[in-house]
């Protein structure tokens, strides 16, 4: 009897990207995987398809985001210049998230001015809408929601923020919506108003505790500054929740797909992992697993035996041994830089095969580590083909 | 001050790290490879029969599987023996726990946690405000730091934390001093000074990680400038998983013919000889831009050390190999 093992796919990107279908595309993994780099060589890609494409990243590395023409922070989507030529039909805008506009945008559109004034002006809402956890998880979502209203885009690509995990970036919007729409920080704006309400009668006692508890810790300053947020915020109340609650289906639509990231790495691969089975969980679809910087050993043409790094190594101590000359220098050197890559090699592709077999199910795509950091749009270009040849 | 018991002698370090120093602070860019770095220089410290406590505050359980161990308990447990009979033990700071303890300590107040917990104040505290979970990090940190023996002698001769993210470390460091101006007065106004002061002080001591490509090169420098604008004391800077250099000077573009004679001289089939000159070509581009980020890190006023790119995995092994990096021949 043999078990029939199912083999991992390779994951086509290009057929991804290219089919209409495809509306949201989302990037996620752990952090310095590559994760900005892949969602702008795939925004590219598919603007070059002749797709009208908009890629929102949270925290570009500097050039890499001038080479997109982002040099300020405006929230808005620009277009690239030298992105895609015409004759494509595509377009290529970029757009980086200012998390405190955003936030400043949601207030507005749900309140009066005065009323936004207000809150603009509360140290807490400062503190809340600046450094709070979640926050620009929250921010990022709300933004790709806008775009999506929008009705203008063939394709979002959105970069997901660089949270202490992966699974932050799901989780976090609905946390604070949960917070800014619950009990507690009600409780912190009004605690005697709370403890007096009649169907609270039951557990004023623990309230009181609570409170008690909340104010020895705060100190009254600070309550002071919540209370006076939450009562400018009222109107507001419900609406925070309900955004968190049509993004996070936004996010379960079809036309949405995720495309995870990682690094041959344990810690990254280990994120991917996690990543992978909650959007099984979550019935959030997985396009498949970009694997980058992925060491690949010189070989030979077809029919030449494989040189692995034992090999190479006896090799270049057989060459050390002997009397030296400028050939067998060049020789040994030569050898002991394949020593290095095929090691590594080994390594990652022994990291690879161990995700395949615990994630049959994801395709998945090898992109090799370049020479070079990619920082311009030929470096992106070339990214974007790696991502596509198979 | 003769009263004081002998303390174990510090190995000898590297400078940047002051034997002064009780807190380190490890921090880098995401993959940088901070967990490793902290766990060498705390095998480092730990060496001469010292103790040295190495602390985790991510919850991802990085300590246990480095050391391979089993997942951390919030509680402070042997990871490993450095050598001279120095110890270092791991520590997983869970702010949920942290935020009980400190409640029981100044409170008295444990019982109400459960229902802190039921109207969902403590997932407020611990998760969605990062201000106040990195100050019950940095508390918790502090009173580890500051703990004594029943002589008098500090518990922990010194104590590692591997930190934050380069992204995140000036939040986490400043998270007290954040909350401080929110609460003027108060306990927790008065809690904060002393963490402020241990965080700012000659006690403490920030090593940032690299490695040595463009963007945690670029990070780094930003970093270490972000942290010396605002008052923290950059130890060291340490390179991570550096490159040999294999390809000499002049050989960046071998001579594919003479190559062929040499791999012959070695039994190397001659079809990869264009393959491996490419390959030589390609190590070659990548070392000299590591040389070239290596300069670029000169604009940052610290003592730099150098880690070896090792064969993966890190174990043990690896990492008291890598801990003699912060180790001088130099009395």
């Amino acid at each position: 009897m043999t078990g029939k093992r199912r083999t991992t796919s390779t994951f086509d990107v290009d057929a991804l990207i290219k089919d209409p279908g495809t509306r949201i595309l989302v990037t996620c993994g752990s952090g310095g995987v590559g994760k900005t780099t892949t969602a702008a060589a795939l925004a590219l890609r598919a603007a070059q398809a002749g797709r009208r494409t908009v890629v929102l990243t949270i925290d570009p590395a500097r050039r890499l985001a001038q080479s997109m023409g982002l040099t300020e922070l405006d929230n808005t989507p620009r277009e690239v210049p030298g992105g895609v030529d015409g004759s494509s039909g595509g377009a290529l805008f970029a757009m980086m998230l200012d998390m405190k506009r955003t936030f400043d945008e949601v207030v507005s559109a749900h309140s009066t001015p005065d009323r936004a004034e207000a809150i603009f002006a509360n140290p807490f809402y400062q503190a809340l809408s600046s450094s709070f956890a979640g926050t620009q998880e929250y921010m990022a979502m709300e933004k790709l929601s806008q775009l999506a209203e929008q009705g203008t885009w063939d394709l979002i690509v959105v970069d997901t923020p660089p949270s202490r995990s992966a699974l932050d970036f799901l989780d976090a919007p609905q946390r604070l919506g949960r917070f800014l729409d619950g009990r507690f920080i009600r409780l912190l704006a009004a605690p005697a108003k709370a403890g007096g309400k009649a169907y609270l009668k039951v557990v004023a006692a623990s309230f009181t505790l609570v409170t008690r508890v909340v104010t020895k810790v705060l100190g009254n300053d600070l309550l002071r500054d919540v209370s006076a947020f939450v009562a400018s915020l009222e109107a507001m109340f419900g609406g925070f929740r309900e955004r968190a609650e049509h993004t996070y289906q936004l996010l379960k639509a079809p036309g949405t797909a995720f495309v995870v990231v990682a690094s041959p790495e344990p810690d990254a691969l280990r994120e991917a992992s996690y990543f992978v089975e909650r959007l099984a969980g979550d019935q959030m679809p997985l396009a498949g697993l970009v694997l980058n910087r992925m060491h690949r050993a010189a070989i030979g043409p077809p029919g030449t035996d494989e040189l692995t790094a034992r090999r190479a190594e006896a090799a270049a101590d057989s060459l050390a041994a002997k009397p030296s000359t400028p050939e067998t220098a060049l020789a040994e050197a030569a050898l002991r830089v394949h020593v290095q890559i095929a090691l590594a090699a080994e390594h990652d592709n022994r990291m690879a095969r161990r995700f395949a077999a615990a994630h049959p199910e994801v395709p998945m795509i090898a992109v090799p580590a370049l020479a070079t950091d990619v920082h311009d749009l030929d470096g992106l270009r070339t990214i974007g083909a790696l991502l596509s040849a198979h | 001050m003769t009263a004081a018991p002998a303390q174990p002698a510090p190995g000898r370090l590297v400078d940047g790290i002051p034997v002064a120093a009780r807190l380190h602070i490890v921090t880098g860019k995401g993959g940088t490879g901070k967990t490793t770095v902290a766990a060498a220089l705390a095998l480092a410290l730990a060496e001469g029969g010292r103790r040295v406590l190495l602390v985790e505050v991510e919850g991802r359980q990085a300590l246990a599987q480095l050391f391979d161990v089993p997942a951390l308990p919030y509680a402070e447990q042997h990871l490993a023996a450095a050598a001279g009979g120095g110890e270092v033990v791991g520590l997983a700071i869970d702010p949920e726990e942290a935020l009980l303890e400190y409640l029981d300590m100044f409170y008295n107040m444990k019982r109400a946690a459960h229902l802190m917990r039921r109207m969902g104040a403590i997932d407020f505290v611990t998760t969605l405000a990062p201000g106040l979970r990195d100050v019950l990090l940095t508390g918790k940190l502090k009173e580890r730091v500051m703990e004594l023996r029943p002589d008098k002698s500090p518990l922990y001769d010194a104590v590692v934390l591997d930190g934050p993210p380069t992204g995140r470390i000036r939040q986490f460091l400043d998270a007290t001093q954040e909350v401080a101006n929110l609460a003027k007065v108060g306990p927790l106004a008065k809690q904060s000074k002393g963490v402020i002061d241990l965080l700012h002080g000659p006690l403490t001591a920030v090593h940032l990680v690299a490695l040595l490509e463009e963007m945690p090169v670029q990070e780094t420098i930003d970093a270490a400038r972000e942290l010396d604008d605002a008052g923290y004391r950059i130890g060291t800077v340490v390179v991570n998983r550096a490159r040999r250099t294999l390809v000499p000077a002049g050989q960046e573009h071998p001579h594919e013919a003479e190559l062929r004679r040499g791999l012959d001289a070695a039994g190397v089939d001659a079809a990869l000889t264009a393959p491996l000159a490419r390959q030589m070509a390609e190590y070659a581009t990548r070392q000299s831009l590591q040389a070239g980020n290596a300069s670029r890190l000169d604009s940052i006023a610290a003592a730099r050390v150098e880690l070896p790119e090792l064969n993966q995995p890190i174990g043990l092994g690896e990492l008291n190999e890598l801990a003699e990096q912060f180790m001088t021949d130099d009395q």
